[in-house]
C-alpha cells in the first residue's frame, strides 16, 4: 500500500530534517507510529498524503508516486484514496453529523455525491452506533460520538488508506480503545490499511506493527 | 452548487451574525438609494409646483418665504398684502389673481383662504361632497381627511391664534362640505375655505347671533352668549345673514396671490410694474425661486454625498473586518478542507459564495426598500414638503 524510499524533507531553513531510508505498509495492515514530539510523525503523514512534497526520495501510495503528481493531481488523489482522522475531529459546527460525513464530497470534484454515497454514510453511521444522531450538529454530540462521525467521514469515500493523527488523543481511556477498535473494524471491512500516529503506548498492542520514529529525525545543524 | 450549499449552511447556522451583516450591508446600500430617490422626487415635486404657478404676488421680503407659504402652505408667514393689490391685478385685465391667505390652521393643518378659481387652477377634483358655496364651508385635502378621520358632515374648528388675548376672536367651527382627491401635493395637507371665511377667523368679519358656549355643547341646547365661556363661533343658516365685515374689502389681508397672466406679453408687462424695489409688494416667478432653492439643496446634497460616502466606506470596512475575522476563525476548517483534498480555489469559492450570498440578500432587501420608497416617494415627499406648515 505504501512504499517509501530514501525520503528526505526539511521545513525551509529550519534545523528540522526528516530522513526515512525505507518504510512500507501492506494492504489491510495496521501500523502505529510513535516517537517524541517534533520527530516528524505528522510530517510523514502529510508527505504520504501529498500535502507536503519531499526534497528527495520516493513515496508510492497504492501504486502512485505521490511526489511526482501536480498539486491538483495530489488533491484529487488525496480525496479519492486517503481518509483522514484527526485528534481534534475537525468537524464543522455548522453541518449536521450526516453532512459532516459527506463533507469530502462537497469540496472536490474528484468525488461524486450520489445515492450510493448517502447510503454508505447512513450504513457507516449505523455500524458506528450514531445512526440515530445523524441530524445533530457536533455541539450536540459527545466527544466519542464526534470521533465516530470523523471516522465515518474518513471511510465514506472508500479510501485505500486511513491516516490517523492522534485520533484518540482527546478521548477518555475507555473511549480510546473502543474508538480504535471501531476504526480498525471499519477499515478492515472497507479493505483499508491504517497508519496511525499515537502517543498512547497502551494502545500499541492493538496494532500489527509499531514504528518508532525517533530514528528518522536528524538535526541539520548536528 | 456545493460551495453554495456549504455557504448557506454556514449562514443559516450562524444566523445572528448573518442577520447583522445583512442588515448593515442592506442599510449601506439602501440609505444612499433612498436619499437619491427622495431628493429626485423632491426636486421634481418642488420644481413641478413652482413651474405650475406662473407668478406670485406678495409683500416685499424673502421670496422663498413667500413662495413656501403660498405654494406649500409652510409655517412661514410673510407680511400680508391688502386686497387692493389683488384688485389692481384684476383691474389691469392682464391676469387672473387668486388670493391665498394662509395665516390660520386647524388641528395642525393649514387653513387656506382662497377663491373658487384656485380649484380650477390646480385642477383639484372632489373625491366626495361639493365645493365651497357658503361662508364657513371647508373643503379638506385627502391627507387631512385621513389623518383626522373626518369626512363631509363633520366639522373643524380653527386653532386659536392668541390664547392670552382676551379681546381676540373666537375660533370658527367650519362644516366639511367636500374632500379632495389625492394629488400628492401640499393641497392634500390643506383645509380650503373661502377667503371671506378666513377673514371671519381673523375677526374682520363676524356675526351677532348664535354664539355657542361650552355648556350648550354639553347640553345640546341653545344658550345665551357669554363671552366668559365661549369656545368657538359657528355660522348657521340662522345667523349667516348677520355676518358682516367692517371696513373696506380693499384693506383686508391676504398672504399672497397667485397671478395667472393671460399670455407671455401680459406676464412681461406685469413683471415690469413690480420692478420698483421701493414698492411694498413684489411679483415673483416661483419656478425661479424654487430652482434657486433646489440648487442650494443640491449643493448641500453633494456635501451629504461625501459624508454618506465616508460613512459607507467606514461601514464597509467594518463589514469587511467582520468577514475577515470570521475567515480567520475558520482557519482550522480551511486547513481540514485542504487535508481532505479540497480542490484549489475551493476555499476561495466557499468564502466568496458566503460573501456574495450575504451581499445578494442585502441588495435584494435594499432593492425592495428602494422600490417601496420609489412607489411612495411622491406621497412622502408631499408630506415632507408640508412639514412645518
Amino acid at each position: 500500500m505504501i512504499s517509501v524510499e530514501d525520503l528526505s524533507f526539511r521545513y525551509g531553513d529550519t534545523s528540522f530534517r526528516l530522513r526515512v531510508p525505507e518504510f512500507s505498509l501492506q494492504k489491510n495492515e495496521r501500523v502505529a507510529i510513535v516517537g517524541p514530539s517534533g520527530s516528524g510523525k505528522t510530517t510523514l503523514l502529510n508527505l504520504i498524503a501529498g500535502i507536503l512534497t519531499p526534497e528527495a526520495g520516493r513515496i508510492d501510495v497504492a501504486g502512485t508516486d505521490v511526489a511526482q503528481l501536480s498539486d491538483a493531481q495530489r488533491r484529487r488523489f488525496r480525496a479519492s484514496t486517503i481518509g483522514f482522522v484527526f485528534q481534534d475531529f475537525a468537524l464543522l459546527d455548522y453541518l449536521s453529523a450526516r453532512q459532516n460525513i459527506l463533507y469530502p464530497y462537497r469540496i472536490t470534484p474528484a468525488l461524486k455525491l450520489d445515492a450510493d454515497a448517502r447510503d454508505r454514510a447512513e450504513a457507516l453511521a449505523a455500524s458506528c452506533g450514531i445512526g440515530d444522531k445523524l441530524d445533530r450538529h457536533p455541539t450536540a454530540l459527545s466527544q466519542g460520538e464526534q470521533q465516530r462521525v470523523a471516522i465515518c467521514r474518513a471511510l465514506v469515500t472508500q479510501p485505500k488508506l486511513i491516516l490517523s493523527d492522534e485520533a484518540t488523543g482527546n478521548l477518555d481511556p475507555d473511549s480510546k480503545a473502543r474508538i480504535l477498535d471501531l476504526l480498525f473494524d471499519q477499515a478492515s471491512q472497507a479493505g483499508a490499511a491504517v497508519l496511525a500516529v499515537t502517543h498512547d503506548h497502551e494502545l500499541l498492542p492493538r496494532f500489527q506493527r509499531v514504528l518508532d520514529f525517533a530514528q528518522f529525525r536528524e538535526d541539520a545543524a548536528a | 452548487m456545493n460551495a453554495l450549499y456549504l455557504a448557506f449552511a454556514y449562514l443559516r447556522y450562524h444566523w445572528a451574525r448573518s442577520l447583522i451583516l445583512t442588515v448593515v450591508a442592506a442599510l449601506i446600500l439602501f440609505v444612499p438609494l433612498a436619499t437619491q430617490i427622495l431628493l429626485s422626487s423632491s426636486e421634481r415635486a418642488l420644481v413641478a409646483r413652482g413651474e405650475a404657478t406662473p407668478l406670485l404676488l406678495g409683500s416685499r421680503g424673502s421670496q422663498i418665504d413667500l413662495t413656501m407659504a403660498a405654494l406649500y402652505f409652510s409655517g412661514e408667514r410673510p407680511d400680508p398684502i391688502p386686497m387692493s393689490e389683488v384688485e389692481a391685478i384684476w383691474d389691469s385685465g392682464l391676469a387672473t389673481p387668486i388670493p391665498v391667505h394662509t395665516a390660520f390652521s386647524s388641528n395642525g393643518f393649514r387653513i387656506v383662504g382662497t377663491s373658487l378659481d384656485y380649484f380650477d387652477f390646480r385642477d383639484l377634483k372632489m373625491a366626495e361632497g361639493r365645493g365651497l358655496s357658503f361662508l364657513g364651508d371647508a373643503v379638506i385635502g385627502s391627507d387631512v381627511a385621513a389623518a383626522l378621520g373626518k369626512t363631509i358632515g363633520d366639522t373643524l374648528v380653527s386653532s386659536p391664534e392668541n390664547l392670552f388675548d382676551l379681546d381676540g376672536v373666537y375660533p370658527l367651527e367650519m362644516p366639511i362640505v367636500g374632500v379632495l382627491e389625492i394629488t400628492n401635493s401640499p393641497d392634500d395637507q390643506a383645509i380650503f375655505v373661502d377667503i371671506k371665511t378666513a377673514w371671519v377667523i381673523q375677526g374682520i368679519g363676524h356675526g351677532h347671533e348664535d354664539v355657542v358656549t361650552a355648556d350648550e355643547v354639553a347640553a345640546g341646547s341653545e344658550a345665551v352668549a357669554n363671552a366668559a365661556v365661549v369656545q368657538y363661533q359657528r355660522i348657521t343658516d340662522d345667523n349667516i345673514d348677520s355676518f358682516h365685515f367692517h371696513g373696506s374689502q380693499n384693506d383686508f389681508p391676504t398672504s399672497a396671490a397667485i397671478v395667472v397672466p393671460n399670455d407671455k406679453r401680459s406676464a412681461t408687462i406685469l413683471k415690469g410694474r413690480y420692478l420698483d424695489t421701493e414698492s411694498p409688494t413684489q411679483l415673483v416667478e416661483p419656478a425661479g425661486v424654487i430652482q434657486g432653492l433646489v440648487d442650494r439643496i443640491f449643493r448641500i446634497k453633494s456635501l451629504l454625498d461625501v459624508v454618506t460616502a465616508i460613512i459607507a466606506v467606514a461601514a464597509l470596512a467594518a463589514v469587511g473586518l467582520a468577514v475577515f475575522l470570521s475567515y480567520r476563525l475558520r482557519a482550522r476548517e480551511i486547513a481540514t478542507a485542504v487535508k481532505l483534498g479540497a480542490r484549489r480555489g475551493m476555499v476561495l469559492r466557499l468564502l466568496s459564495a458566503e460573501t456574495i450570498s450575504l451581499l445578494s440578500v442585502s441588495a435584494i432587501i435594499a432593492g425592495v426598500g428602494a422600490v417601496i420608497v420609489s412607489q411612495n416617494a411622491e406621497r412622502w415627499v408631499g408630506w415632507l414638503l408640508a412639514l412645518g406648515s
